[in-house]
């Protein structure tokens, strides 16, 4: 009877415990991006422009987009 | 400021997959996933026409609409990215999205679909720019390198334009201007022959029937 009761008193104790082994189930938040001229781990950083400088960068890509209009090479 | 955006010229588009390519080499996207497809409408027809298509970086998303983690984000030069940590890959932004730019690896066995993968623009994700963690979920980010997307940039004929969105706009004006519609635009007698070549044949006279 004794051994019965210890049974019982164990399986409530573990039952009541269960719920302190859950992981947390809300949602995990967006990170936050940094924005693409601060910084770059990236050996292979174009030319003429240095990561940091914003004006750099908008520079560096204006260029870059015009370059795709041949007409400024061949008229 | 800069939005930045791709122009596709179905007219110079030559069907290469180059851009295809290059996508895929540039990021070590994986088997089965293609950030960008060239589409070609009446392929095989004289006057098909293909165009290059990924994700458009809408202004309005409406992948971004749909999902239910909020796991996507507009940069300030108006990249649509996502963060994959918390896509849980339900698939509601490959129903939403007019291009079908989302694209889900298959992931382990009986083709569980895993976390969604697309077009970033070349900018990578949330991770620090230029970082292993970056490629290894997003690939390449070229913005932060102060270049263009690959698939743009080595484009043979011009036919793919990307970057801010007005100076892609002044170019692809320019062009159309300069080149006319038709016979006229380049390319066109190579591929279809020459305007007087494509005649149509003369009815030949009938000989008058013995009767």
């Amino acid at each position: 009877m004794k051994r019965l009761l210890l049974i019982s008193a164990a399986v409530a104790v573990v039952s009541q415990l269960a719920a302190c082994g859950e992981k947390p189930q809300t949602a995990t938040t967006r990170n936050v991006d940094e924005k693409v001229w601060q910084a770059s781990d990236s050996p292979y950083v174009a030319a003429g422009y240095k990561p940091g400088d914003k004006a750099a960068w908008d520079d560096q890509l204006r260029t870059r987009a015009e370059s795709q209009n041949e007409y400024v090479k061949t008229k | 400021m800069a939005r930045m955006k791709f122009i596709c010229d179905a007219e110079r588009c030559i069907e290469c997959n180059g851009c295809v390519t290059a996508c895929k080499a540039e990021h070590d996207v994986p088997w089965g996933v293609n950030r960008r497809r060239v589409v070609t409408l009446n392929d095989g027809v004289p006057g098909e026409k293909s165009i290059s298509v990924a994700c458009m970086h809408c202004s309005d998303a409406p992948c971004m609409a749909v999902c239910p983690v909020d796991c996507f984000y507009r940069t300030d030069e108006g990249v649509v990215l996502h963060d994959k940590d918390v896509c849980i890959g339900c698939g509601y932004c490959s129903y939403a999205c007019p291009f079908g730019a989302p694209q889900f690896p298959t992931n382990g066995a009986f083709g569980l679909r895993g976390k969604m993968d697309k077009c970033t623009f070349c900018a990578g994700g949330p991770e620090a720019n230029g970082s292993e963690a970056e490629y290894e979920k997003y690939g390449r980010n070229r913005l932060s390198e102060g270049k263009l997307p690959a698939c743009a940039e080595m484009c043979s004929t011009k036919a793919l334009l990307g970057g801010d969105g007005d100076v892609v706009a002044d170019i692809f004006r320019t062009r159309v201007l300069n080149r006319g519609k038709g016979s006229e635009v380049w390319g066109w007698g190579t591929a279809y022959g020459k305007p007087t070549q494509g005649a149509p044949a003369q009815p030949v006279a009938k000989e008058p029937t013995k009767s």
